[in-house]
């Protein structure tokens, strides 16, 4: 392998575990914020053992959410030399308004809140982890503008004799039509991820309860937990759905390349299920929803879709001539399809499945039944996972659907890559860091279950009244 | 002033941020095996900095955004350029801040110890790395005219780069052992204090050739003032924490990191990656920069929220501002119970 492909399976490999950690931070953070105020409200220490007990995994999780990101932030430089001078002036706005806005917001109030809880005031301390959720958005929002701009630059002018990319309107590049999409579909997506973290665990625990008191504790989780992932699940849906038809316009390719789509269609029909080969030389086996995909892409059950052939055609005029040709490469404008293809449709079906299961859960635990038997372990068991992967998948379309662009239209992953990067730096730093990675995985996942096993914990004594406070021990140390 | 000159300015507060703050937690991580000799005590040390190490970090993440918005050939030359060293301090940043919030969610004494010599290796490496990192900028590195670097791994262990690392390594022993005696109570307190005048001796060895041999290749009056007011400020805070004067001696090498910095980047200017090629370009804050459109952006943002985020961090050091000693550590964080 080229030092190009290295450098691309270390950010496909480092970012798409990074986004393990990033939805259930984004989504967990609102919903632990959620319980603590409700304790505030009606003194109910249910919901405090709640907020202790998902506060701890929250930690676990945040921890290699926090580690992963910097590796992220560090290898645009490192691997991506040519691409980050390219875009510099326009990328780098967001990424480091990201950070000063998001970052210490997310860092600051998150340390107030682990140590805190005896040293402020119990609405103050509530607030310090929604300002974390604040924070989570905030960073969400930056980095997603820069991604949007990958996807479809605005807001820039080519400037031939610095040889870059330069800013020209900040706001076309925080208001790009993709980020208005993106943005939510990406922030509801975590959300859905969130609950059903917590809807699985809360599952298993009220499967295992033993007394009334557990079962009065855990009940309320499944049930709100299973609520917000269905309500989110209908806004990613809705997203999902908006985004079809932005990202028709802006890289029709994408959604051709999503279907398998060779030959233009009018009206074009979803594909749900094909078998044989996808370079659309013959089918052996499919399944069709007439006009579904006129739909998706166009809003009109009878919309023209255009397929892979005449689009390369298009752009090979487009792009096969001048302005920039040092940054790119006139030549096969076509992603991996078998890999957009199935991308895509995981990404929905996984989402689909998590949501049903989600109804599934609200419907199996009404009016005070709690279900037992297989069904629930599995059920508890797989819905955390369904959305977890749906994000990851939706990722691996979104950024495989766009290639050979890293930036569409303007400049090609190829031409990204740092130009000294040799192969043996390039191999020693996706080991090493797939090394470190892999072990973390373990030794995150064996932590995670242990705690999850130990369950919400009951409340503490409080501290010997006769202690002056300087003198008690801390309510939480590492 | 132009606004390039003010991103310089900028960055170099990003980075007198980040050393003065995460100095003193590289500090505690180095000093763990020898101010603590058992469990409780390492968790008081631990928990010196556990509110505020991640806020600390953030000024390295922003440093590096920050440079990539403003000065974006910088940021592309300097990162792909010092590749193997990135690379280790990212590992050593990984496994130092998941050892913080893993160390103590398990009873067994061997998951601890391999999560101290995490926080152990995790904060020299760094610590010593940046110092040659900065000296490499400083001294120069081969840079061809398309400002790519073409130095390779080995140039960037010269002598004086050693020493900038021995340096910033010394500082932050010293600067965290000030921190432990401040933020401690009990035995560690005194320990702390017992290493800390020796410390300061050390380091000002080391800080006075490294910043004179600067002075020499690239200063300017400007740095040289620095410098000096830099040495005073690590005599006073030896001065003081002989005296026992904790907070004061404290103070004194928060100032040293400024001020050492803060000449670092007085002597670098009007560069910011000198190149020692013939026929090759130096980086400099004009050929670097981001187009003045995107800078007057990035100033905007700057002065709304910088003060904000000093505001807020500042205010958690107040909330935390309590020593700590082996009797505040709750017992026993988990239950053998949990363990399996
Ligand atoms: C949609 C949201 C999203 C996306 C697409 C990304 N991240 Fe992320 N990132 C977050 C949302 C987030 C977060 C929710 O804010 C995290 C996750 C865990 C955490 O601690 O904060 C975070 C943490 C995090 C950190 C550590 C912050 C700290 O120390 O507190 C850095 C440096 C980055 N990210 C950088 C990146 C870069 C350069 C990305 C692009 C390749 C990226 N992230 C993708
Ligand atoms: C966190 C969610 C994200 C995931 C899971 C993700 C995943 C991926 C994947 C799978 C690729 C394709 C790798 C390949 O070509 O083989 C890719 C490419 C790329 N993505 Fe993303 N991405 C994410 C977010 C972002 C964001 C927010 C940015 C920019 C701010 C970004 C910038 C890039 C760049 C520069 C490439 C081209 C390099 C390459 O091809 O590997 N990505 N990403
Ligand atoms: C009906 C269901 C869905 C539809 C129609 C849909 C549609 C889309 C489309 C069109 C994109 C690509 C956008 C682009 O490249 O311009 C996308 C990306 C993505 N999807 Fe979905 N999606 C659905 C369900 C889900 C679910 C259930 C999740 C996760 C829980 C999810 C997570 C993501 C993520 C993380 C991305 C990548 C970031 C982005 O571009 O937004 N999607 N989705």
């Amino acid at each position: 392998m080229d030092p190009t492909d290295i450098a691309r399976w270390q950010f496909a490999i480092t970012t798409v575990y990074h986004f393990l950690f990033v939805p259930i931070t984004i989504g967990l953070s609102a919903i632990i914020a959620g319980y603590e105020f409700t304790w505030l409200r009606t003194g109910d220490e249910r919901w405090l053992r709640l907020t202790k007990f998902f506060g701890k995994l929250f930690l676990i999780n945040f921890a290699i959410g926090v580690v992963t990101g910097i590796v992220q932030e560090f290898q645009f430089g490192m691997n991506w030399s040519d691409y980050s001078r390219f875009v510099g002036d326009v990328f780098g706005a967001p990424l480091a308004i990201e950070g000063l806005l998001a970052f210490f917001l997310e860092s600051t109030f998150l340390g107030l809140w682990i140590f805190g809880w005896d040293r402020l005031p119990a609405k103050l301390h509530a607030a310090c982890i929604a300002l974390v959720h604040v924070g989570t958005l905030f960073s969400a929002y930056f980095i997603l503008a820069a991604n949007s701009w990958m996807q479809h630059p605005v807001g820039y002018a080519f400037n031939a004799r610095t040889g870059r990319a330069e800013m020209n309107d900040f706001a076309a590049v925080l208001f790009n039509k993709v980020q208005l999409v993106t943005f939510p579909h990406v922030v509801l997506s975590a959300y859905m991820t969130g609950a059903a973290f917590v809807v699985g665990i809360a599952l298993w625990h009220l499967r295992r309860a033993r007394t009334d008191a557990d079962r009065t504790l855990y009940r309320p989780a499944v049930r709100t937990g299973a609520w917000i992932m269905l309500v989110a699940a209908l806004g990613v849906f809705v997203s999902g759905d908006l985004q079809g038809k932005i990202m028709t316009e802006v890289q029709p390719m994408k959604m051709a390349a999503a279907e398998g789509l060779y030959k233009t269609e009018k009206p074009a029909a979803f594909s749900v299920f094909q078998l044989g080969s996808l370079d659309g030389s013959h089918e052996t086996f499919s399944v069709k929803i007439p006009g579904l995909l006129s739909f998706l892409a166009t809003g009109s059950p009878s919309g023209e879709v255009k397929g892979i052939d005449d689009l390369r055609a298009t752009y090979e005029k487009t792009y096969g001539a001048d302005p920039g040709a040092a940054y790119y490469s006139p030549g096969d404008y076509t992603p991996v399809i078998p890999l957009t293809y199935w991308t895509f449709r995981l990404m929905m079906g996984l989402g689909f499945a998590g949501a049903a299961v989600g109804a599934w859960v609200l419907w199996a635990t009404r009016r005070g039944r709690t279900p037992q038997g297989r069904a629930v372990l599995g059920a508890a068991l797989a819905v955390p996972f369904l959305p977890l992967f749906a994000n990851s998948f939706g990722w691996i379309f979104t950024e495989m659907g766009r290639q050979p662009w890293a930036v569409f239209g303007l400049m090609t992953t190829e031409h990204s890559v740092s130009p000294g990067l040799t192969t043996a730096e390039a191999w020693t730093s996706l080991l090493t860091l797939t090394a470190v990675y892999g072990v973390l995985a373990v030794v995150e996942i064996r932590l995670m279950l242990t705690w999850i096993a130990k369950g919400a914990e009951e409340l503490p004594t409080p501290a010997d009244p006769g202690l002056s406070p300087d003198d008690r021990p801390l309510a939480f140390a590492y | 002033m132009e606004l390039t000159t003010v991103w310089f300015v900028l960055i170099a507060v990003l980075w007198i941020g980040y050393f003065t703050l995460e100095g003193f937690d590289f500090g505690v991580g180095l000093l763990l095996p020898f101010l603590a000799r058992d469990d409780a005590e390492r968790r008081v040390m631990i928990n010196t900095i556990g509110p505020v190490w991640d806020g600390n970090e953030v000024w390295l993440l922003v440093a590096g955004g920050a440079t990539f918005a403003a000065f974006p050939e910088w940021y592309a030359t300097l990162f792909s350029g010092f590749y193997l060293p990135l690379l280790l301090i990212l590992v050593a940043l990984i496994v130092r801040g998941l050892a913080f919030e893993y160390r103590a969610k398990r009873p067994e004494a061997s998951w601890k110890a391999n999560w101290d010599r995490a926080i152990i290796i995790g904060s020299l490496v760094p610590s010593v790395l940046w110092g040659v990192a900065f000296a490499n900028i400083l001294r120069g590195v081969p840079i061809d005219r398309h400002l790519e670097y073409v130095g390779g791994f080995f140039n960037l262990l010269n002598p004086y780069a050693l020493l900038g690392g021995l340096t910033t390594l010394a500082l932050f022993v010293t600067h965290g052992a000030l921190f432990i005696a401040l933020k401690t109570d009990g035995e560690i307190r005194h320990r702390a204090r017992r290493l800390a005048v020796p410390a300061v001796a050390v380091t000002a060895v080391l800080a006075v050739a490294f910043l004179g041999w600067t002075q020499q290749q690239t200063g300017t009056a400007a740095s040289a003032l620095t410098f000096v007011l830099a040495a005073l400020a690590l005599v006073g805070a030896g001065f003081t924490a002989h005296l026992g004067r904790e907070g004061w001696a404290f103070l004194g090498t928060f100032v040293t990191i400024a001020l050492a910095v803060a000449g670092l980047f007085l002597a670098l200017f009007p560069d910011v990656m000198p190149s020692t090629l013939a026929g090759g370009a130096s980086l400099t804050t004009t050929n670097a920069a981001a187009t003045a459109y995107t800078l007057k952006i990035m100033t905007v943002t700057a002065v709304v929220f910088t003060p904000l985020v000093l505001a807020y961090q500042g205010w958690t050091y107040w909330v935390f501002r309590q020593r700590i000693a082996t009797h505040h550590i709750p017992q026993a964080p988990v239950p053998a119970t949990a363990a399996r």
